[in-house]
């Protein structure tokens, strides 16, 4: 007897544990066989953009915590370089320095964070995660010591930062850089050759170099596929001109190079890190900026290399106190678009390891 | 150091291919005529020594009398990059090109300008809202709606 089957829809999320965020996937089914997957967004939409529109300069940097949640420091720092190119603003060279100290740890945190939840999905649940979560813990101590807040942190400003680290600060971060290596290491050891996690992901969710580069995907879900583009290499921000450090790059695109891209790129933040505690210079950590920032008409597009990729604000200016178009070029919601060239043909249990490879945040897919 | 690539020059060479596409250039930009649009990102991605390989970001932006939507081109394979402007005019029906074809990097982002402004890409293969639900009325990032 021939048995009739047809296709089924279901839907992953948005309030699942594997979706990181209130995120949904339509997916078409065959058996257990992924036929087609539709993401669906918007259920953290809060209209930052527009709420922009009706803020001065210098308010929308704590918006802008709330776009990627995981990496607000990131996400201050894009903003501030996107306002002080537009309105040709000048930053102390100390402060300069402790941007590049914050946005190298914000990325070690947030790829404890990626790295973690895809090796929940992955299955090994929760053990790596809590280790991750240790580390990081560490880092937003640094953070709550020089701006009070341990995740929205509303720590730069336009020309600067808010305030000098305290004394404290240095003597923990030495700790911090001198102990994560090891930490890394440890972990490393652990799981870079785990029987389970290669079979989950090598050659799972294949992404190629022609496809990432066609889907805009940056960051370590570009570089996993092979392309070598790091914003702070191939159009050096602020200082990072200064510092030693490679772009791991991973061959062939599956999750398993994306997880090994996020653990290379750790390493490397402690080396710039390292860098930047040897040089800090002393000095001012403010130029004398007016809170109404004023700049003249037109327009500026500002990115840095977030830990999701790259992340840029393209401001318009009509010469007022605020912006009159304020757009977030978003690294999660167009890294996003390549999820369904990746999980279709795999099974139910892939999509979720695939999709935690991506590693993305929903504050900053939605706005 | 991405290299911002001369407006005024890429307008030249586009001018040659297609005569009367580019309607203005800039320092770093240009603004090409909405009709000419497809054929122009076409010619961008692909003519030798430009080879726009990668779309950074689409925006959109509400200047009352015609919308413009701008698009933040880079080359991996050369590190310069290029912003390409298009307008439309018209508050009740305005639409452009879908670049989708050329980059699938457009996808979400026309979307989600056809969402919030009430541009239709013309071409798109999925156009619909994504960030808003499907029975909401008007376009938000617009500057008459309050």
């Amino acid at each position: 007897m021939v048995i009739k089957t047809e296709p089924f829809v279901v839907n992953i999320g948005p309030a699942h544990p594997s979706t990181h965020g209130v995120f949904r996937m339509r997916a078409t089914l065959d058996g257990e066989v992924v036929l087609d997957i539709e993401p669906v967004f918007g259920y953290l939409h809060r209209g930052i953009e527009k709420l922009a529109e009706e803020r001065t300069y210098t308010q929308i940097i704590p918006l802008t915590d709330r776009l990627d949640y995981l990496a607000s420091m990131s996400n201050n720092l894009a903003y501030v370089l996107a306002v002080e190119k537009l309105a040709g603003i000048a930053v102390p060279e100390r402060a300069e320095y402790l941007r590049v100290i914050m946005a190298e740890l914000q990325r070690i945190a947030s790829h404890l964070i990626g790295v973690g939840a895809f090796l929940n999905d992955c299955g090994a649940f929760m053990t790596p995660i809590l280790y991750m979560i240790r580390e990081r813990e560490k880092i937003l101590d640094l953070f709550e010591m020089v701006c009070g807040q341990r995740l929205t942190y509303n720590y730069m400003r336009i020309g600067g930062v808010s305030h000098d680290i305290p004394e404290e600060f240095l003597p923990a971060l030495k700790k911090f850089v001198d102990s994560m290596p090891g930490f890394i290491d440890e972990y490393d050891q652990l799981l870079k050759e785990n029987e389970i996690l290669l079979a989950r992901s090598k050659g799972v969710g294949i992404l190629s170099r022609e496809q990432a580069i066609n889907i805009s995907a940056s960051g370590p879900v570009l570089r996993a596929s092979g392309v070598k583009w790091d914003i702070r290499k191939v159009d050096p921000y602020s200082i990072y001109d200064r510092f030693g450090f490679e772009v791991p790059t991973g061959s062939a695109g599956d999750c398993y190079d994306r997880y090994r891209v996020r653990v290379e790129e750790m390493r490397q933040s402690v080396r710039i890190l390292k860098q930047a505690v040897e040089k800090l210079p002393a000095g001012e950590v403010r130029s004398e900026v007016s809170h109404l920032v004023r700049p003249p008409a037109g327009e500026a597009y500002g990115h840095i290399e977030a830990p999701r990729g790259e992340l840029g604000f393209y401001l318009v200016s009509d010469n007022s106190i605020a912006p009159y178009r304020f757009h977030v070029r978003a690294p999660s919601l167009l890294n996003l678009t390549a999820l369904r060239e990746m999980v279709v043909g795999w099974k139910v249990a892939d999509v979720l390891a695939i999709f935690g490879s991506i590693d993305i945040c929903m504050g900053e897919a939605d706005r | 150091m991405t290299v911002a690539l001369s407006g005024g020059e890429i307008a030249a060479r586009l001018e040659e291919r297609f005569p009367g596409s580019v309607v203005e250039s800039g320092q770093d930009s240009l603004l090409v005529k909405s009709e000419s649009l497809r054929a122009a990102a076409g010619f961008l991605k692909t003519a030798p020594g430009l080879e726009f390989d990668y779309l950074t970001a689409i925006t959109g932006v509400d200047y009352y009398d015609y919308f413009e939507v701008v698009y933040q081109l880079t080359s991996i394979r050369h590190n310069h990059s290029l912003v390409v402007k298009a307008r439309c005019y018209g508050r009740d029906n305005p639409a452009l090109p879908s670049v989708v074809g050329l980059w699938k990097g457009a996808d979400f982002q026309e979307r989600e300008i056809y969402d919030l402004m009430g541009i239709r890409f013309e071409g798109h293969p999925n156009l619909k809202r994504i960030v808003l639900w499907d029975g909401f009325t008007g376009y938000p990032l617009r500057k008459d709606y309050l």
